[in-house]
């Protein structure tokens, strides 16, 4: 294994551990979706996006926007992890007074845009892209979305306005774990063909195991592979994924942990990071 | 002061639009397929890389007016006032306000401007919707002398702002362009009773001075075109100088100016207030001036209805 691809991996399970452990405090979180993208998001953040962590407002940096708000703990665990801000805060998340909000605020170093309602984000980004052209300028944009969220409406308007402007600075992500706060996706609203509808809206669709950070670094690092056309990244996911009875059950969407429970994903958690070790 | 000569404040709000887009490259126009509505056509051909059309997209047309503020520019989202207050109201909310995007809304056709098209195409509760969100102004011009100072004043001032103009060529209530946030202008000084307007209603409120003159009641009369933040100070006073207040606006009777000065009052210095607007009901078919007189929101209704406030002051109903 790549030494960089074992840091990350190991980085994505503490990432995991942390957001349980900011669920576990607060009794409050989105627990499914936050596991879902840990992937996705150490990818972009350790391996893609061109930041500063110590200037989050640096003019060129690549933006990200969070449309699926509700997974804010991973993204705060990312946020800090990186120093944006220190780490100690993350136990002020949720607590009375705390700019740690239960949906992403600008309030946080490193956040661009409040989220939280869903399919606003696409729209956003899209003006950032288009920003971007205006000005010549060379960063990027990834939107991150639900797949629930695709329900939305606002996400297709902002899809046809992409391409229509061919925004090749501009990469739509959706976590693709399959359910939604109700159950799955295919039974609540169908979604697929997914690949089909995006293309016939203009997009260039990738697929990639949204679970595997070498994959995804990789594919985020090779757009845009076709000039003139937004692209949309489906990341194949596990609602959950990492701790084996939170996995791929819908009852864990904003379902908090208790003692118990926590004691034993943390374990599982701490048997994977033993597990990596042990290939050295 | 003229009657005769009229102006669709969108004229001159596109006009502002085009001198600050030659100085500054940062102005940004986005719009929904209202250029037209919006008199913004002449912007698209001046500076095409810098207008957005985003189709028939409200919701789009705020999301990505916040996310090129958020990268840089001033974003201006022109369109008609119904759509924006109403199905781009989450957007303006939370991509917007919550998040602090410096995106200025400019309403056109608002209030009733579109007539007979329907309550479908009226705003007659955007005041009350965005005055009830954080972090944004809330401002209404009287005309366009006005309307293109909003504009010009606005463009420096570094938060959200929802701007509503109505449709129509309208008299010219100011002669010259004038404002500045938080700040009411007296029309007219008279001891009897204080009207209080904003928007494009404040001709016919004028007018209505005129005829109460002639009746011996002289009326202070404000023009309040930053319904949000409003100029306290002003109210109070004149509240204090004639102990009668009567509110007169293009918008529905709940959650707009006519509340927002009744708070005031009622905190600072209660008496009697008497809010003239649309009551509550989707409003009876007809153009705009067939709505206002319906409803006695003309200058001979007004007129009328502040007499007849005056009357139960003094002799009870």
């Amino acid at each position: 294994m790549m030494e960089q691809t074992k840091i990350l991996k190991k980085k994505a399970i503490q990432i995991r551990k942390t957001a349980l452990q900011m669920i576990y405090n607060a009794k409050s979180g989105h627990t499914g979706g936050s596991l879902s993208c840990v992937e996705i998001l150490v990818a972009l953040f350790y391996g893609v996006m061109k930041m500063d962590p110590k200037n989050p407002k640096l003019p060129d940096r690549d933006r990200f926007v969070m449309s699926k708000g509700h997974s804010v703990e991973s993204y705060y665990a990312v946020l800090a992890d990186l120093g944006f801000f220190p780490v100690s805060d993350l136990e002020s998340y949720c607590q009375f007074g705390s700019y740690l909000t239960g949906h992403p605020t600008t309030k946080v170093p490193g956040v661009e845009v409040n989220t939280g309602a869903l399919g606003h984000g696409l729209a956003v980004g899209v003006g950032m892209a288009i920003a971007a052209k205006i000005d010549s300028a060379g960063y990027k944009v990834y939107v991150l979305m639900g797949d629930g969220e695709l329900d939305e409406g606002s996400v297709w308007e902002a899809a046809q306005i992409a391409a229509h402007y061919g925004l090749d600075n501009l990469v739509g992500i959706v976590d693709r774990n399959k359910l939604q706060i109700s159950g799955r996706t295919e039974e609540i609203l169908r979604l697929e063909n997914l690949e089909q509808k995006w293309t016939a809206f203009g997009w260039r669709v990738i697929h990639v195991d949204g679970h595997d950070i070498e994959k995804l670094i990789n594919t985020f690092k090779g757009l845009p592979v076709e000039r003139g056309k937004p692209h949309l990244v489906i990341a194949h996911t596990i609602k959950g994924r990492g701790v084996s009875f939170i996995e791929n059950n819908k009852d864990w969407h904003h379902k908090v942990p208790n003692d118990e429970e926590f004691r034993m994903a943390m374990m599982e958690l701490d048997e994977k990071l033993k597990e990596l070790d042990a290939h050295e | 002061m003229s009657e005769k000569s009229k102006m669709a404040s969108r004229q001159m709000v596109a006009q502002a639009l085009m001198e600050l887009a030659r100085e500054d490259e940062t102005i940004v126009v986005v719009t929904s397929d209202a250029r037209g509505s919006a008199a913004i056509t002449e912007f698209f051909e001046s500076f095409p890389e810098r207008a957005i059309e985003v189709g028939i997209a409200e919701q789009s047309a705020i999301g990505i007016a916040a996310g090129l503020s958020l990268c840089g520019k001033k974003s201006f989202v022109l369109g008609p006032a119904c759509f924006y207050s109403a199905r781009a109201f989450e957007q303006v909310k939370n991509d917007v306000a919550y998040t602090g995007a410096n995106v200025k809304i400019i309403g056109v056709s608002g209030g009733v401007s579109y007539g007979p098209l329907g309550s479908t195409h009226h705003s007659l509760h955007d005041i009350a919707a965005f005055r009830a969100i954080p972090n944004i102004d809330v401002i209404l011009p009287c005309d366009a002398n006005q309307a293109y100072a909003v504009v010009k004043y606005v463009v420096n001032r570094e938060r959200p702002a929802y701007i509503r103009i109505g449709r129509n060529p309208i008299p010219f209530v100011h002669d010259q362009p004038c404002f500045e946030i938080a700040k009411g202008y007296v029309l007219r000084n008279g001891s009897d009773v204080t009207i209080i307007a904003c928007g494009e209603i404040v001709w016919h409120a004028l007018k209505a001075c005129e005829i109460l003159s002639k009746e011996g009641i002289e009326v202070t009369l404000i023009d309040m075109p930053s319904v949000k933040p409003i100029d306290e100070e002003i109210i109070i006073n004149s509240a204090r100088n004639t102990g009668k207040v009567v509110t007169v606006e293009e918008h529905s009777v709940h959650g707009g100016l006519g509340e927002a000065v009744s708070a005031i009052l009622g905190k600072n210095f209660p008496v009697p207030i008497e809010i003239l607007g649309i009551p509550d009901e989707f409003p009876v078919t007809g153009r705009q001036e067939e709505v206002f007189s319906h409803y006695g929101l003309d200058s001979v209704g007004i007129a009328t209805r502040v007499q007849a406030f005056l009357r139960r002051l003094t002799h009870g109903r």
